[in-house]
């Protein structure tokens, strides 16, 4: 054919259609949705240190491992409160003169989704320790050690953040774990990556493909579906009070043994787990686990019961329907 | 040899036959059990199905046979029994001449017609039931209970037909063997009844001809085989037991131009360099997973690595690999000289700088922003961008100059791969359109872009030229080349977004692409039947080539591959494989099993040609053998352990159980990386060997280089 065989008009002809294929499905819609999508009105703009750590997180390439997507699926459930909307990268502007917007919403999950972190593990007495080495807190950690962010001194300054790292994981060397600037600011980035609330009023977008109810549970109508306690421990708990219950020296104390725990009256423990404590110097901050994870009543008495009887603790289990009268009593 | 092919085909088999047997086991245990007896009830119906219409096939042929049987009766004899008669063999002859010598001779009817009222009877039955099989099929409902009970109704009534289609047989049979006694017969009547020299002549030469022989000698003797044509090479008088069998030798072709080959032979050696250092970095990622305390060094840590390893194997080995064919391939079937080779070199300079300078910066922790494929900050990928432009310069003057009528398919692909790059690169990296969901559209369009229109476009160019060459035939079909040609702009270009299912990029975006990456299926099969049609006829080829295994490895990889990536895009199997490891096995399936492959076999096939060395078979077939195992030991364990690992989360498992679930997976990996990174070492060395390697000194030459020699000292003496 004529066509086939004139280089002009095959070449220009393979290169339009390939042009306008692009602009449609690629540059159109990408400047659409940026046009039309703004920050929400709660979301916080990241903090100086935050925008620095922002391009630690970046030149690091944390994005091979780590997504910040909850995507609209109800196994993505664990990851955030609702699905993330476009709204949620409408503050993500280029970097600068030599560097393009950062990719954050990845492709990897090899490590855990990162989009509502600082939510779920707001505690830097928690990210200081697993940054110097993640397997500290995580036993079966494969994450990078990133010890270049910190220093270890003979004595500490005055404005030092002090990192309590255990013996073992200090490789023979002598001294004070010092968090640097740059450690502090990856940790300020990972605290304010927080899914914001949608404005009153807008409906929260689903999660699709929910979860059957197990049918193995249906066979006994009006009998409570027994929860997996273990397992909402090791979701919910584990990464700092750690699977023996022996919590972290200097950081998160022991449930093993621990007067709060064992104690008949759950009333403390129920409070601490809704609301968060932070009274004691040794120990870092506890976030209000039940409250940001959205823990039912029935999860919670199972994480309690889980941890009123492991280990070696041995107080009485507690049912699922007093926690849900002390929770209301909390309120 | 006959062994050697009986690995591979096994090989290529259990390639093609496990991912589509893990999709399936995908499919079943990623639903719930009604789901899976649904698909249980779904193949006893499509059995039941086939049966039926085997049976329906079966019976018609029957029937077919039959009216021949009656046309028999029906017809004149002549023409019928002469030609039984030429086809008698030479037993049969030697009976016919006794017979007539001895002349001695001897003389039924069937019912027909209640056979045939029987077969009508069973095909009606057949057709009923079968309209009934479908009728289920069409109505599937979902109650366990029911499912049971039709496949229990459905049971019986397969067995019932096909105990009837015996029945039939026996009846047809006997009925059948009748009408040939009855035959045989008319014939023996015939044949008394004729008489004629003619015949017996006839007969008397046949005879003659059957009964021929050979003496067992015609092949061998003492002489010297008469060999006008210098027909018979490589003859070996003492016959060994090879440990590897040999295959042939690459063709000694006219010389090209030495400054191009100079060229050709620069790019293929960066490139080669490049698969070392970007394998090996690979490598040391894979061992990360394993051990991943092995360092603690900034520069060295994974989150920096990685995009060194994808860049390095993308930007310096494939992309430079490729150019070194092209800028062979494009003036060759152009039928001119490349029109500049002094642009050749400032590509490869400025392709090799671009890959230097953006592997230290990623290393320093300097990068674009974390885009996959698009790590280089945009002063090194520019010059990147700009040794592809004088590239299109080059290729396009070069074409525009062709001395032939058409522009050969090679060019088209590969013309068209280096526009689309510099597109998606513009694209990728102009910053009008790139702001919160703009870049991560942007992000999908592009990555995938650069695997498709770049590597796939340009790899397919190249392959169209080599195998072709390699198999001495011309390509199967034109027309289905350029089918996929277009075919491939069509539907690639749209699927990128397919990297975001289930995000918060437009849902309308999504389906495009999920739709887009089911239409890939029409280039993909185009291809990879030209390509199979082509070695159609000349598959006696593969096993004395060291290069068509190459081929066939990536054709094979080419079409699994490609549709394990249609699979993959699906919102059902996003919810098992997205985010897991399923992803890092789907790229090197098709990366390295396509367009490593491929690459591969073209450079085994052109650098002897330029070089006039070849490299050891042994050497070839060691990088072959373990490129290819350490490829399957390195994919299969990933896509079954991600794909646990995906259930996991469905599961609402902690996240850190599926870490440890897939260790041993990430062992396997490390293991078949390993073996992978060992055939590039022996890869390097054949390269090493084709350049500079001195053959062994073969002892014709050296008594001709002798007597040369000593003709030279004895002459001054005459």
């Amino acid at each position: 054919m004529e066509f086939f065989n004139n280089h002009n008009k095959l070449f220009t002809t393979a290169l339009l259609l390939f042009l306008f294929l692009t602009i449609m499905v690629c540059i159109m819609p990408a400047m659409t949705n940026q046009r039309i999508n703004a920050a929400l009105p709660n979301a916080i703009p990241l903090s100086e240190d935050a925008i620095k750590g922002k391009a630690l997180y970046i030149s690091n390439g944390c994005v091979a491992c780590h997504t910040q997507q909850v995507r609209s699926i109800e196994m993505d459930n664990v990851w955030g409160e609702r699905p993330s909307v476009a709204a949620d990268y409408a503050n993500n502007y280029r970097t600068d003169f030599w560097r393009n917007t950062a990719t954050l919403m990845g492709t990897e999950r090899t490590g855990p989704d990162l989009a509502n972190i600082g939510q779920r593990q707001p505690s830097a007495d928690w990210h200081l320790p697993h940054l110097f080495n993640p397997r500290i807190v995580v036993k079966e950690s494969i994450m990078p050690a990133y010890p270049w962010l910190f220093t270890i001194k003979d004595k500490l300054e005055k404005g030092d953040t002090e990192v309590n790292i255990p013996e073992e994981f200090m490789k023979g060397r002598k001294g004070k774990v010092v968090a640097t600037e740059e450690a502090l600011q990856l940790v300020a980035y990972l605290q304010e990556l927080k899914q914001a609330k949608l404005p009153n009023g807008t409906p929260e977008p689903e999660f699709l493909y929910p979860k059957k109810p197990g049918l193995a549970n249906t066979s006994k109508p009006g009998a409570e579906p027994e929860m997996d306690g273990a397992m909402l421990y090791s979701n919910n708990c584990q990464s700092c009070h750690q699977a023996n219950g022996e919590g972290l020296k200097g950081a998160f104390p022991p449930l093993k043994g621990s007067k709060v725990v064992l104690d008949d009256n759950p009333e403390l423990m129920l409070d601490i787990i809704m609301n968060g404590y932070n009274a004691q110097d040794q120990f870092g901050e506890m976030p209000a686990v039940g409250t940001n994870n959205r823990l039912k009543p029935a999860e919670i008495a199972a994480i309690m019961n889980h941890e009123r009887t492991s280990w070696g603790n041995n107080s009485r289990k507690v049912t699922a329907a007093e926690i849900e009268k002390l929770i209301k009593s909390l309120e | 040899m006959k062994k050697s092919n009986v690995v591979k085909v096994g090989i290529v088999g259990a390639a093609l036959w496990i991912p589509s047997h893990l999709t399936l086991y995908a499919a079943i245990s990623g639903n719930s059990s009604d789901d899976y007896s649904s698909i249980l009830l779904l193949t006893t119906v499509a059995v039941l199905v086939g049966i039926l219409i085997f049976s329906a096939l079966y019976l018609y042929s029957k029937t077919k046979q039959i009216s021949e049987v009656m046309k028999r009766r029906i017809g004149t004899n002549d023409g019928r029994f002469s030609k039984y008669i030429e086809t008698f063999d030479s037993k049969q002859i030697d009976q016919y001449f006794k017979f007539k010598s001895k002349e001695g001779i001897k003389g039924g009817q069937g019912n027909l017609l209640t056979t045939l009222l029987l077969t009508t009877a069973m095909c009606l039955s057949a057709n009923t039931a079968s309209s009934q099989s479908s009728r289920s099929t069409g109505s599937l409902l979902t109650e366990g209970g029911i499912l049971i009970t039709l496949v229990l109704i459905l049971v019986p009534i397969a067995a019932g037909i096909i105990l009837m289609i015996v029945k039939i047989r026996q009846v047809l049979k006997v009925y059948q063997n009748k009408e040939n006694q009855e035959e045989g017969e008319r014939l023996a009547e015939y044949l008394k009844e004729i008489d004629g020299k003619e015949l017996e002549n006839a007969l008397l030469k046949r005879k003659h001809a059957l009964d021929y022989g050979l003496n067992h000698n015609e092949l061998t003797g003492h002489l010297a085989a008469e060999d006008d044509k210098g027909l018979l090479l490589d003859v070996s008088n003492s016959a060994i037991l090879p440990v590897v069998s040999a295959k042939k030798r690459a063709t000694k072709r006219p010389a090209i131009d030495p400054e191009l080959s100079r060229l050709i032979l620069w790019f293929l050696g960066s490139a080669t360099f490049w698969l070392l250092f970007g394998t090996t970095v690979g490598e040391y990622l894979g061992i990360k997973f394993v051990a991943p305390d092995v360092d603690q060094v900034s520069w060295l840590s994974f989150g920096r690595l990685r995009p060194v390893h994808t860049n390095a194997v993308f930007w310096g080995w494939a992309s430079m690999a490729m150019l070194g064919l092209g800028y062979y391939v494009v003036p060759r079937v152009s039928n001119i000289p490349l029109v500049s080779i002094k642009l050749g070199w400032w590509t490869l300079y400025l392709i090799n700088a671009s890959v230097i300078l953006g592997s230290v910066f990623l290393m320093a922790g300097i990068n674009n922003g974390g885009g996959e494929y698009r790590e280089y900050i945009w002063p090194i990928q520019l010059l990147f961008g700009i040794g592809l432009l004088l590239t299109l310069i080059n290729f396009l003057r070069t074409i525009a100059r062709r001395t032939t009528h058409e522009i050969y398919i090679s060019n088209w692909y590969i013309v068209a791969s280096v526009m689309f790059a510099l597109v998606i690169s513009i694209v990728a990296y102009i910053p009008t359109w790139q702001n919160g969901l703009g870049e991560t559209i942007v992000q999908g369009y592009y990555m995938h872009q650069g695997v498709g229109m770049w590597f796939m476009l340009f790899t397919l160019g190249i392959v169209y030229y080599f195998l072709p060459q390699q198999l001495n035939k011309p390509i199967y079909s034109y027309s289905l080349g350029i089918l996929a040609f277009w075919a491939q702009i069509l539907f690639y270009t749209v699927i990128g977004t397919h990297h975001f299912v289930f995000s918060s990029i437009p849902w309308s975006l999504q389906t495009i692409a999920i739709v887009g990456s089911v239409g890939m299926v029409i280039p993909v099969a185009a291809g990879t039947a030209n390509f199979l049609l082509t070695f159609n006829g000349a598959w006696y080829k593969l096993p004395s080539s060291y290069t068509l295994p190459f081929f066939l490895v990536g054709v094979i990889f080419y079409f699994t591959g490609s549709l394990q990536g249609t699979a993959e895009a699906f919102r059902s199997t996003n919810l098992i494989w997205h985010f897991t490891d399923f992803t890092v096995a789907h790229s090197h399936l098709t990366m390295y099993g396509i367009i490593c492959f491929f690459l591969w076999a073209g450079i085994y096939a052109l650098v002897p040609r330029l070089s006039g060395k070849e490299a050891p078979q042994i050497t070839v077939g060691a990088h072959f053998w373990l490129a290819l195992i350490g490829l399957l030991f390195y994919t299969i364990p990933l896509m079954y352990g991600s794909t646990l690992k995906g259930l996991m989360w469905i599961d609402g498992k902690p996240f850190i159980d599926s870490v440890v679930l897939m260790a041993p997976y990430w062992l396997w990996r490390a293991i078949g990386g390993s073996l992978m990174w060992l055939s590039h070492i022996f890869f390097a060395y054949n390269i090493y060997k084709m350049l500079t390697g001195s053959p062994p000194v073969d002892v014709r030459e050296a008594a001709i280089a002798k007597l040369n020699q000593s003709y030279a000292t004895t002459e001054p003496e005459l």
